[in-house]
């Protein structure tokens, strides 16, 4: 066995999963064939709220290839409630949730009956001949409505539209003053609302599942990215004993949190198997996808920000309406919770009160988005900051840098208790602020300001903090969380000595084959090509909390290294023995184990070898070089960086280019920055689609108006700019590798940034706030027809088909 | 997205096609590129029982010099038109405007024809087909007909074709020498026009001879500016005379509101977009 030249951990490595997923050389869940292989279709409602009266499927029943039709009626005996595994308070209230609506439909979108027949096509064209009547119910969207005495009710069963009421205070936690005192003291307050517009988290590849029922237990392939949550919801939700389920994730092409969902098409495609006895596949197309997969975000976000003349933050209190949308699914009310902690960002606010009212609305559930409540609250208070810098007539860096945790002053525990382990703030603006050229564009501003051009210039910043490497178990048990937060990972020593690493992360997309065989080939010296990693499959990789929440690297990578360091404590004993030396004089290196001060050496694979065949072991040792780690993390990582944005806002046409865009973050250590590169771009892009360009919008009816790509604006390369990124580096303190992990960062940081910087453009004509996404058409309104006539509120949606929409404009 | 079941087929020559179509009567729908109709098919909006392909016809693809005009076959691909060199010499705003639609992959499946016949009114190829007083010519059972461009689109997604009828040639009057500009408003790169407007002018000694200007999406069909046309001739070709045309550009139109646009925010960027598209034009 050959050691490695260069060190792994930090090494550019290209992905080794790339080639097959780029080339499609693999088996996407909808790939998948099987002998017999049946096919389901689901109806869907088309009204946001009514009462089903009667469904008749006798003429559907009888078209060609179809083998069954059901409706929720037939499968309520059996179908249970779709679970939510986070019940926020005590006495939080959640409907019912079926996979298939018995007898009241709660959003458009929403599974009325199923078709199964022999081909795809045969089951799409029986959905047609199912008629449905339906008795309208009066519709619920707005939350503001929803909330307010005498509304009409989403489930009039519960009484209230207001699922749970979940509130931190820094005065009642002891780690903080009263904001209320603060509030009252104030020598400057600022109070905004802010709209975080609903979201459709658009993976690439859409939702499919295969399930086979033979063989006197269940197999289950889903594109899922929670593969091993999945099976143990599956056995509580349906009663099936979970050791007869497997789940597999095979390769899945994305999921930003969109697949971190037990949804009613897995159940139901497993009820359907398991009643034919025979292999059933589902996969939806991109509409029903957008119509039905979880949305994110959509909050109604109201803040006050207290502070001293100087510029000295005192206090901060947020209240927010949460749409839950009609159900709750697997984490939908914990989602803005996770926020809670993060408004008061990197700041040191001395008083701090979140309150969130979880409300439900006619539509379709929201959950798990690419950083999941803490983007809404990074928006909220960097745009906040903004605000307070204008109303205190200071720079608004100038305001930041004041306030924030100075790189000496780490620990720092925050007014929310968490303990930020490391950071420095100052080092990541001041190298994000060179590379901008901060000051030249505040003078190229100024001019054009004074010039009056009609394209005006605009800087937005985003200091910007999050809490990731989901999570501390018992923290999740404190926030009354459903399951833990640590994570497994198991090392196989093969007898050749090439290594076959289990995880019980699931990567969707993320590049963990590569990554996850760097950190082995580092620990324990091994060439990185004679890594294998498994994952993804119940059956092998037994254990795991799966891939969200940034948690893979920092919690998961932690796993493999504790792990390695167990192979290697054993290997070293046995080396010992085999070299006939005290454990205290061997070395190991590159692969190797060497008796200090003499020649004498053997390779790890060699002592892993003598393992297996175990000829000559120590007395008491077991064979075989295998070693197991389930590693539960003491605290949360917190990577943090700054990034700016300057803009160009056309006045006349209103439209918003971005002109260039610096990102300094701090990840902590990184072991393959080209993987970091990646994630960095694609959180970038999707941040600043929420800026400009991404909103799910519903009409009067509760129809999503934007069931397409065409009428929902996902932005292409073409419609970036370049990003120049850099990083510094502060390790973490809370795992061996001192990673923090870089998912969600960019997603995280950059949406206000942009915002920022649209409203920096414009500020000086009258502009405060434009809503998201910041369409040319808000902006021109803002800017003509001045603040006191307000900004349009109303949903935008974007172009279509060209002019056909997806509820049939046209032909 | 799974379209409900047709035949299909995909006859050689036009006489070919217009008899599968009179065969089939309202049932059947011709498909060039497929580019809009194949959405539609899947996304269940359409369900024609037979569906003509027309790419076997390559006597309806290229480019033809014909005098005074050029003849621009159905089936020639927007990627294509964007290259030909008589279209680039005698149709400039038309090069232009097809240099915007879509992208490469989209360009290089979409066609001419298929893009005048969708008469979608947010589609970039009307307003050029209509600046430029382009003629349709038509086969059906009937024989050959030709309809001007302003007669052509009827109404959104409507045009006078009759379902057995076939769009085979485009006759594109030259206007040699003349620049042009196509000024598309939209979101994102590959989206179709939220306003766009299609100018060309003549340009003699720093006056303006002759100018022709179309909107796109500033109604359910291709709108012709003509009160612009009007203040523009025999003006000098300086800012103030664009500013003074580009003010009266929603003269006349019907625009719609929809998620990105209102109408008041449309007839806002018709005027603000024919200046733009008329000083690129006459600085060209
Ligand atoms: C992602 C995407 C982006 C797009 N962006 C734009 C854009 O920015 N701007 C733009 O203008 N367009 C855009 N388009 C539309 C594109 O230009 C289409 O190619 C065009 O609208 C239709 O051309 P086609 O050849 O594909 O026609 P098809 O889709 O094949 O047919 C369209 C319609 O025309 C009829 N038809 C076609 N040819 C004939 C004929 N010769 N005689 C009679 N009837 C006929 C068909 O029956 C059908 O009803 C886009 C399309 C896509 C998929």
């Amino acid at each position: 066995m050959t050691a490695t030249a260069e060190p792994e951990i930090g090494r550019a490595r290209l992905r080794k999963e790339d080639a097959r997923l780029i080339t499609g050389d693999t088996r996407w869940t909808d790939n998948i064939q099987m002998a017999g292989m049946l096919h389901m279709a689901v109806l869907r409602s088309p009204m946001a709220h009514a009462k089903i009266t009667g469904i008749d499927v006798t003429a559907a029943a009888a078209m060609p290839g179809v083998l069954l039709v059901l409706t929720g009626e037939d499968v309520a005996a059996e179908q249970g409630s779709l679970p939510c595994a986070w019940p926020i308070t005590e006495d939080m209230l959640a409907p019912p949730a079926p996979s298939l609506a018995v007898d009241e439909v709660n959003f458009a979108g929403e599974g009325v009956a199923v078709v199964i027949a022999r081909s795809d096509y045969e089951a799409h064209d029986a959905l047609a001949a199912i008629d449905v009547e339906y008795d309208e119910l009066p519709v619920v969207l707005d939350m503001e409505a929803a909330v307010a005495d005498g509304a009409d009710l989403v489930h009039p069963d519960l009484g209230t539209n207001k699922s749970a009421t979940w509130v931190f205070d820094s005065a009642e936690a002891g780690t903080g003053a009263d904001v209320d005192q603060a509030i009252a003291d104030a020598e400057v307050t600022v109070t905004r609302t802010f709209r975080q517009q609903r979201l459709i988290p658009a993976f690439m590849e859409p939702r499919s599942v295969v399930v086979d029922p033979g063989g006197g237990s269940i197999t289950m392939w889903s594109a899922t990215q929670v593969p091993h949550i999945l099976r143990w919801m599956l056995a509580a939700v349906l009663g099936i004993p979970e050791h007869k389920v497997r789940v597999i994730a095979p390769d899945v092409g994305g999921g930003f949190g969109g697949k971190l969902q037990v949804t009613p098409e897995e159940v139901l495609t497993l009820l359907v198997a398991r009643r034919l006895g025979k292999p059933v596949k589902w996969t939806e197309s991109r509409t029903e996808s957008m119509l039905s997969a979880h949305h994110g975000r959509d909050q109604i976000q109201q803040l006050t920000v207290t502070a001293r003349r100087d510029g000295t933050v005192t206090g901060l209190k947020v209240d927010l309406l949460a749409d839950m949308g009609a159900y709750l699914r697997l984490v939908t009310p914990g989602v803005p919770i996770l926020g809670a902690f993060m408004f008061n960002a990197i700041y040191k606010f001395p008083a701090y009160r979140f309150t969130c009212v979880n409300v439900f609305t006619n539509k379709v559930p929201t959950d798990a988005y690419r950083g999941a409540g803490r983007p809404e609250a990074t928006f909220a208070i960097e745009r906040l900051m903004d605000e307070l810098a204008v109303e205190l007539g200071m720079e608004p860096m100038e305001l930041r840098r004041k306030n924030w945790i100075k790189h000496e002053e780490f620990p720092f525990t925050t007014v929310c208790g968490l303990t930020y382990d490391s950071g420095n703030y100052e080092a990541a603006t001041d190298r994000a602020m060179e590379l901008f050229g901060y000051d030249e564009l505040r003078q190229e501003q100024a001019r054009r300001r004074e010039s009056g051009d009609p394209v005006q210039l605009g800087i937005g910043i985003s200091t910007f903090t999050e809490m990731c490497g989901l999570a501390p178990s018992r923290v999740l048990g404190s926030l009354r969380y459903g399951a833990g937060g640590w994570e497994h990972a198991a090392i196989r020593m093969l007898p050749t000595g090439k290594v076959e690493l289990i995880t019980g992360t699931s990567p969707h997309g993320q590049g963990h084959e590569t990554a996850w065989s760097q950190i082995v080939a580092d620990r324990l010296g091994v060439p990185f090509e004679d890594v294998e990693v498994l994952h993804g499959d119940t059956q092998s990789s037994h254990k795991g909390m799966d891939s969200y929440g940034s948690r893979s690297l920092a919690v998961g990578g932690t796993a493999i290294v504790l792990a390695a360091d167990k192979v290697l404590a054993k290997a070293r004993t046995l080396a010992a023995h085999l070299m006939e030396c005290s454990e205290s004089d061997v070395e190991f290196a590159s692969g190797q184990f060497s008796v200090r001060g003499t020649g004498t050496s053997t390779a790890l694979g060699d002592v892993v070898l003598a393992a297996h065949v175990a000829h000559n072991l120590p007395d008491g040792m077991e064979p075989g070089m295998d070693a197991e780690c389930t590693f539960d993390p003491t605290n949360f990582s917190f990577p943090h960086g700054t990034h700016l944005c300057a803009t160009e806002v056309d006045t006349e046409t209103g439209a918003v280019k971005i002109r260039s865009y610096v990102c300094v973050d701090d990840i902590g250590e990184v072991v393959n920055p080209l993987i970091v590169e990646g994630q960095v771009h694609g959180g970038l892009a999707q941040g600043i689609a929420q800026a400009l360009f991404e909103e799910a919008v519903h009409d009067e009816s509760g129809t999503l108006t934007t069931a397409t790509l065409a009428d929902y604006l996902l932005p292409s390369a073409a419609d970036l700019p370049h990003f120049t990124t850099d990083r510094t580096v502060t390790p973490a303190d809370s795992n061996p590798l001192g990673v923090k992990g870089v998912g969600e960062a960019g997603t995280i940081a950059s949406t206000p940034a942009v915002v920022n910087a649209v409203i920096d453009a414009v500020r000086h004509l009258g502009v405060d706030d434009v809503e998201m996404p910041c369409t040319p058409m808000r902006v021109w309104k803002a800017v003509h027809q001045g603040k006191e006539r307000g900004v349009p509120t109303t949903p935008v949606a974007a172009g279509g088909l060209g002019s056909i929409d997806a509820q049939g404009g046209a032909e | 997205m799974i379209p409900a079941e047709f035949d299909y087929v995909a006859p050689a020559t036009v006489e070919e096609v217009v008899r599968a179509l009179t065969e089939a009567g309202e049932d059947a729908k011709v498909m060039a590129g497929g580019q809009s109709l194949i959405p539609v098919l899947r996304m269940r909006l359409a369900a024609p029982n037979v569906v003509v392909d027309l790419s076997n016809l390559s006597e309806l693809t290229g480019v033809r010099d014909d005098g005074d005009s050029l003849l621009i076959g159905a089936m020639t691909t927007h990627y294509e038109v964007q290259r030909d060199h008589l279209v680039r010499d005698h149709a400039r705003l038309l090069a232009v405007a097809t240099d915007t639609v879509a992208d490469p992959q989209v360009r290089h499946r979409g066609t001419f024809g298929g893009a005048l016949v969708h008469a979608d009114p947010a589609g970039d190829l009307p307003a050029p087909a209509l600046a430029m007083d382009a003629t349709m010519v038509i086969v059906g059972p009937g024989g050959r007909r030709e309809v001007p461009a302003r007669e052509f689109f009827v109404d959104y997604f409507t045009t006078v074709l009759e379902p057995d009828e076939l769009l085979v040639d485009v006759r594109v009057p030259k206007l040699t020498g003349w620049s042009a500009h196509y000024e598309k408003f939209n979101r994102v790169a590959q989206a179709w026009s939220i306003v766009a407007v299609a100018a060309a002018v003549r340009v003699t000694d720093g006056t303006i001879a002759e100018a022709r200007v179309a909107l796109t999406n500033m109604g359910p069909t291709p709108v012709r500016a003509t009160g612009v046309e009007e203040a523009l001739v025999g003006q000098p070709a300086t800012a103030e005379s664009i500013n003074a045309a580009a003010a009266r550009a929603a003269e006349g139109t019907n625009p719609t509101t929809d998620g990105n646009a209102d109408a008041e925010f449309r007839s806002h960027l018709a005027r603000v977009l024919t200046g733009r598209a008329l000083t690129a034009a006459v600085g060209a």
